[in-house]
């Protein structure tokens, strides 16, 4: 396992709630199709929560929304205490230069090298020198554990790497928000393995807040019932018994509403038919 | 398929909806054209994108340029020496050369090779970026993508479509002096002369002022199809074939209303 990045994110703007991320009373329609009808919840700092549902219930959307790249039909958004159901295309810009994303397909640009696709963020912001790039880019790749890649393009990953990649991409500017959508989805079991590892180091290491995407429930208990520790660094699991001891919370969506937001005791106590089947 | 089965999968569309649709196209088409330009005035100012796109647009689009116009103007001066050999005018092939590569066949067929390479590349690979959500992944990370994309292949082409039919016209003169010399047994330096000498300045203001209106032209339509791509590779494909197809119609049909409006602004010679 490599070090450690240096730099510590800044503390999360919250708004009157306390919460980085809030919805409330949301809905979005694609042309007839009824994708969220009323969802609110909210991201409390540090938190990671997981949305389930199946396909085409918005947990994407969701995502997308957080980040204003589309604008919900109705109810309102919140992130960091902006509101961002009101903000105009240049201003998201910057609310969004302090969350990260993992898209699904990874998203990365495919005419940059690796070291581009990671430091686009950091070249962006012209003040800050290439020495410095080149150190926080290498610093980015060796958290995923990818540092040898750096001058290949990303058609030469396998997809794995391309998911790290994405997530080096993503924690560069150490965000105060991560969104992860389906990090682990197609990936063979010891790859998903190793995301999951890095995002709860990312949760338990720099307490960053995050919305998690997907579809296996069995990464998410994962992550509920491990933490990271820094002495050895790797992910362990908890002591038998032990509950709320890492800030993982459940959100599951059906036909567009929200059915469950809870922890993974509550849910493995759910008496909900749906939550039940859908559990098991 | 049996004819009610093709039938049962076309889908009918009320002449209202179909006219709003292309007015909602139209709209987002001149903002995003607006915006390519009101972005030259606004910081950052993507230089290293703009030198890129210029190699990959006006270096890239030379040998076909070149090309086109050297035959264009050889073809010309074929089509035409039985004409005015007639009347006992060939000497006057290098005016009629001169005049038609400068003011119409230089720009127009200069502009159409640039479309054709151009709008297209610009279509799919702005749709692909599309599709794969490569332009939300670019928004995501706080970038503006018509300030990162689109402006820069917009000043490019508009740059390097006006040197392109500079150096068009030249080759055009040339392939016409080529043929009149060593087909027609002209003199080459009556032909070049006279060539020359026929030029005025409204016949240079109309042919250089037409190569910055079909610049701005191709590579805002190019981006325009790219960026609304839809539905995977197929949607890839649809833009860039519309993409080639608007920016070739628009420039023919463009160009008669532009050589009008300056005739009636600076005068036809």
């Amino acid at each position: 396992m490599p070090t450690l990045p240096i730099e510590t994110p800044s503390p999360p703007n919250v708004d009157a709630t306390g919460a980085v991320v809030v919805f409330q009373d949301v809905a979005i329609a694609f042309e007839d199709n009824v994708v969220l009808d009323g969802v609110s919840f909210h991201l409390a700092p540090g938190e990671t929560k997981a949305l389930f549902g199946v396909a085409g219930t918005g947990k994407s959307t969701i995502l997308k929304l957080v980040l204003g790249l589309i604008k919900p039909d109705s109810g309102e958004i919140y992130a960091l205490g902006e509101k961002v159901t009101q903000m105009k295309e240049e201003d998201l810009f910057e609310l969004r230069r302090r969350i990260g994303i993992v898209f699904q397909e990874s998203a990365l640009f495919d005419s940059l090298t690796v070291r581009e696709n990671v430091a686009f963020r950091l070249m962006e912001e012209s003040k800050i020198g290439e020495d410095e790039i080149e150190r926080r880019v290498r610093e980015a790749l060796s958290f995923v554990e990818l540092e040898h890649t750096l001058d290949l393009f990303p058609s030469e990953l396998s997809g794995g790497m391309r998911r790290r990649v994405a997530i080096a991409r993503a924690i560069i500017t150490q965000p105060e928000v991560l969104l992860y959508d389906s990090p682990t989805g197609g990936l063979d079991p010891v790859t998903s393995n190793t995301i999951i590892e890095l995002i709860v180091k990312q949760r338990d290491v720099y307490k960053t807040s995050s919305l998690l995407v997907t579809q296996r429930l069995q990464d998410a208990f994962t992550m509920a019932t491990h933490c990271f520790e820094r002495q050895s660094n790797r992910m362990v699991p908890l002591p038998p018994g032990t509950r709320g001891e890492v800030p993982m919370t459940f959100l599951i969506l059906r036909e567009g509403k929200v059915i469950f937001d809870g922890d993974a005791h509550e849910l493995a106590h759910s008496r909900d038919e749906y939550i039940r089947e859908f559990v098991s | 398929m049996a004819t009610g089965d093709f039938l049962s999968h076309i889908e009918l569309v009320s002449p209202l909806d179909f006219a709003k649709a292309k007015i909602r196209s139209l709209q987002e088409y001149s903002l995003l054209a607006g915006q390519s330009l009101a972005n030259l005035f606004r910081t950052p100012r993507y230089v290293a994108d703009i030198m890129q796109q210029a190699d990959l647009i006006g270096v890239g689009s030379l040998p076909i340029v070149l090309l086109t116009g050297f035959f264009t103007g050889a073809v010309l001066a074929v089509n035409t020496a039985a004409s005015l050999g007639r009347f006992g005018a060939l000497s006057l092939i290098g005016q009629l050369v001169s005049i038609s590569m400068v003011r119409e066949l230089g720009p127009v067929l200069t502009g159409l090779m640039v479309a054709g390479r151009n709008a297209s590349g610009m279509a799919s690979e702005l749709g692909s970026m599309i599709v794969t959500e490569q332009i939300d992944a670019m928004r995501a990370l706080g970038t503006d993508p018509i300030k990162k994309l689109v402006t820069p292949r917009v000043v490019s082409t508009i740059v390097m479509l006006f040197f392109l039919v500079i150096l068009s016209d030249f080759l055009g003169l040339f392939g016409g002096s080529v043929v009149s010399t060593a087909m027609l047994g002209l003199d080459w330096h009556q032909y070049w002369s006279s060539a020359w000498q026929t030029l005025v300045y409204q016949d240079l203001i109309t042919g250089l002022s037409k190569p910055v209106i079909f610049g701005f032209l191709i590579a805002t339509v190019g981006c325009y199809y790219g960026m609304s791509a839809k539905g995977g590779t197929q949607g890839v494909g649809k833009a860039t074939t519309e993409a080639v197809v608007a920016s070739s119609i628009l420039i023919i049909s463009v160009d008669f209303f532009v050589t009008r409006l300056l005739m009636l602004l600076i005068g036809y010679r």
